[in-house]
């Protein structure tokens, strides 16, 4: 098929799905995060509040957008335009599956793989520091200002050992573009022990998620935006859709983390186990969720649940079912495993995410400051150098 | 499509180039000067460097812009006053001789060059980061161990200058 | 529309950066601005030596260039710290103020 047309069709499914599961990760971190501190969350609007982002949206689309009179128009309106911008150009390099053939069009589900798609990452997440930094700044407000500042601090800090995290699995792999990486980690050491990353740079790997979890301004390093301390920080003065799309745009870095997290160091979408015994794990963990859903259905703790339960259980049974069938459509199995993969170690960082952000206190800002540069740098460092002893001493 | 490019992004770069020396607000200057960096990045592209696009975006746009609007931030630098006690023809004549300067460089470029080949995008494959790394640490080690003692020297002159006097 | 664009038009592109740099330069009282039109200067040196790269068919310019951003990043950290001194010091930013010791 015509390129043009093919990287349309992929841009709006990609673009499609994204927003819906921005949408919808904010549900989920509401959940998660109320039940960790033993509430329900969202629960009235529709069942078990799955229609709460729904009325979330529109609420933040007819409000009522205050520009107050004292801001810097220009830089006030254009920064959360600048930060959700960036915040979904990066998503463009991340490979979601390996090649399929779908009748005659034979693609690769990426939207384009750059060569030096590792660092088009790094670019994008780079330039996205002057979203933060100009609305701050442009709202003429102490504590937006204050925010902006240490937000962009922050966010300059914690890039160095994220780029020297990043450094360590590309000196292995040998290569900058996602595609490549990810198969170079496909294949088992003694036929189980899957070849990911993580494994020899278990270092790495912890370095990038907490450098991670700062790029993002999240919990414990979410001071900027600190919401007893700063009066929301540096997004104080934006209502409605520029809120919200600081929102989205937060919500967007997460994901581009992670999704960066898995596949440079989680193997992107290849399953845990060898390949004829992984089919069976989506079937597998899909009927325990549909049968545990439909079990607590009988007997239930509040009187709505009679019905949501179980028609929840019925829609795991229904997915279970759909994996099954797809053991033999080969195409559809192709597509099913690798987003059932890929999306699962996402899903699984991001509960960390919002995990984290219900259990730890936040860092003090010199402390954050001092954590970057004394600490978590000369351990990057050191990564980097043992690994490229190792890569050095042992390559032919 | 090549022309095309080229077009739009020299013509950003240099809308954002003018925009720098006319602004008075020394955000909207730093501003201008990321919209010519990111161009200019979109040019390497085209120029078959794509790891010097790509340091561009990261090291230039993204940390050095980043501390020139920091200072900017910090020392509350507002727009400019009144400019400098010149009559209004003079800066008018100024902006002409610019022009006519700049028109006059143009056609000695291209009196001096006159039949070089075209630019064709994906005609110099060897701008990758494994060309350059290659390059970089077997012909010019020694200007890139300097480099590194540079920027430390930097960082401690940076650090000594701008702590505070106890 | 043409597919490939002669090679006289970046340089043409990098000499008009260049003027417009050197402009600001002389024309600004701002010293950040000073520093920008500065910088400004260099990223037109960055685009002659990666055309010239590409007329050779070799990848020495975009070393150089790499070398040209090293030394514009070590220059703007260190001059941006001059300037916060000077602030300190004199509570300006218009260079023609800072004029103690002029004749």
């Amino acid at each position: 098929m015509n390129f043009l047309i093919l990287s349309l069709i992929k841009a709006a499914v990609v673009a499609f799905v994204l927003l819906t599961a921005l949408a919808y990760l904010q549900w989920i971190e509401r959940k998660v995060i109320a039940h960790i501190q033993l509430r329900v969350g969202p629960y009235r609007v529709g069942p078990h509040g799955l229609l709460q982002p729904l009325a979330d949206v529109v609420k933040l689309i007819t409000k009522e957008g205050v520009i107050p009179s004292h801001v810097n128009r220009v830089f006030y309106l254009m920064a959360p335009w600048v930060a959700v911008t960036l915040a979904l150009i990066s998503i463009a390099v991340i490979p979601f599956g390996p090649e399929i053939q779908v009748g005659p069009v034979k693609t690769w589900m990426q939207l384009t793989d750059l060569n030096i798609g590792i660092l088009f990452v790094l670019a994008v997440s780079s330039v996205g520091v002057y979203g933060v930094a100009l609305g701050g700044w442009a709202s003429n407000n102490k504590y937006a200002l204050l925010g902006g500042l240490r937000s962009s601090a922050q966010m300059i800090s914690y890039e160095l050992p994220l780029g020297l995290a990043v450094a360590a699995p590309l000196l292995l792999a040998n290569t900058l573009s996602f595609r490549k990486m990810v198969e170079y980690q496909t294949g088992y050491w003694l036929g189980f022990i899957p070849r990911w990353n993580a494994i020899p740079e278990i270092f790495g790997f912890l370095v990038f998620l907490i450098a991670g979890f700062a790029e993002t301004n999240r919990v414990p390093f979410d001071l900027p935006e600190a919401e007893n301390e700063l009066v929301a920080g540096f997004h104080t003065e934006y209502s409605s859709m520029k809120f919200a799309a600081f929102f989205m745009a937060e919500y967007a870095n997460m994901v581009t983390v992670t999704a960066v997290a898995t596949l440079l160091f989680l193997g992107g979408w290849t399953p845990l186990f060898p390949e004829p015994y992984s089919d069976a794990i989506p079937i597998l963990v899909f009927l325990f969720g549909g049968l545990i859903a439909i079990y607590h259905g009988l007997n239930p703790a509040r009187r709505k649940d009679k019905f949501t339960l179980p028609a929840a259980g019925l829609v795991f049974l229904g997915i279970a079912a759909i994996f099954g069938l797809s053991l033999f459509v080969p195409v559809l199995k192709a597509i099913l495993m690798a987003l059932f993969w890929f999306c699962g170690k996402i899903g699984i960082l991001l509960f960390l995410f919002i995990w984290v952000r219900g259990t730890l206190p936040r860092f003090r800002y010199d402390q954050l400051m001092r954590f970057a540069w004394i600490f978590l740098f000369p351990l990057s460092v050191l990564n980097l150098l043992v690994t490229s002893l190792v890569v050095a001493l042992t390559s032919k | 499509m090549t022309a095309l490019i080229f077009f739009i992004f020299a013509g950003i770069a240099v809308f954002c180039g003018i925009n720098l020396v006319v602004q008075t607000h020394p955000i909207a200057s730093a501003l201008s000067l990321i919209g010519v960096m990111g161009s200019l990045a979109i040019l390497y592209l085209q120029l078959g460097g794509e790891f010097i696009a790509a340091a561009q975006v990261i090291v230039y746009a993204g940390a050095i812009m980043v501390l020139f609007v920091f200072v900017i931030m910090l020392l509350n630098a507002g727009a400019e006053g009144t400019s400098l006690q010149v009559s209004r023809f003079t800066k008018y004549l100024g902006i002409v001789l610019l022009a006519a300067f700049l028109g006059l460089i143009s056609f000695i470029i291209q009196a001096m060059l006159p039949k070089t080949e075209g630019v064709v995008f994906g005609l110099f494959q060897g701008g990758t980061a494994l060309d350059v790394g290659r390059k970089l640490f077997t012909v010019y080690l020694l200007p890139f161990e300097v480099t590194s003692v540079l920027i430390l020297i930097a960082i401690v002159g940076a650090v000594v200058l701008a702590r505070k006097e106890v | 529309m043409l597919n490939s664009v002669p090679l006289n038009w970046y340089l043409i592109l990098s000499a008009i950066l260049f003027g417009l740099g050197v402009a600001g330069f002389i024309y600004r009282r701002n010293i950040i601005t000073v520093f920008m039109s500065i910088e400004l200067m260099l990223n037109a040196v960055n685009l002659t030596f990666i055309t010239f790269s590409y007329n050779f068919k070799q990848v020495d310019g975009h070393i150089f260039s790499f070398f040209v951003m090293v030394v514009a990043a070590a220059e703007a950290a260190v001059g941006l710290a001059i300037i916060l001194t000077v602030f300190k010091n004199r509570e300006t930013l218009m260079i023609d103020e800072v004029s103690s010791m002029k004749y």
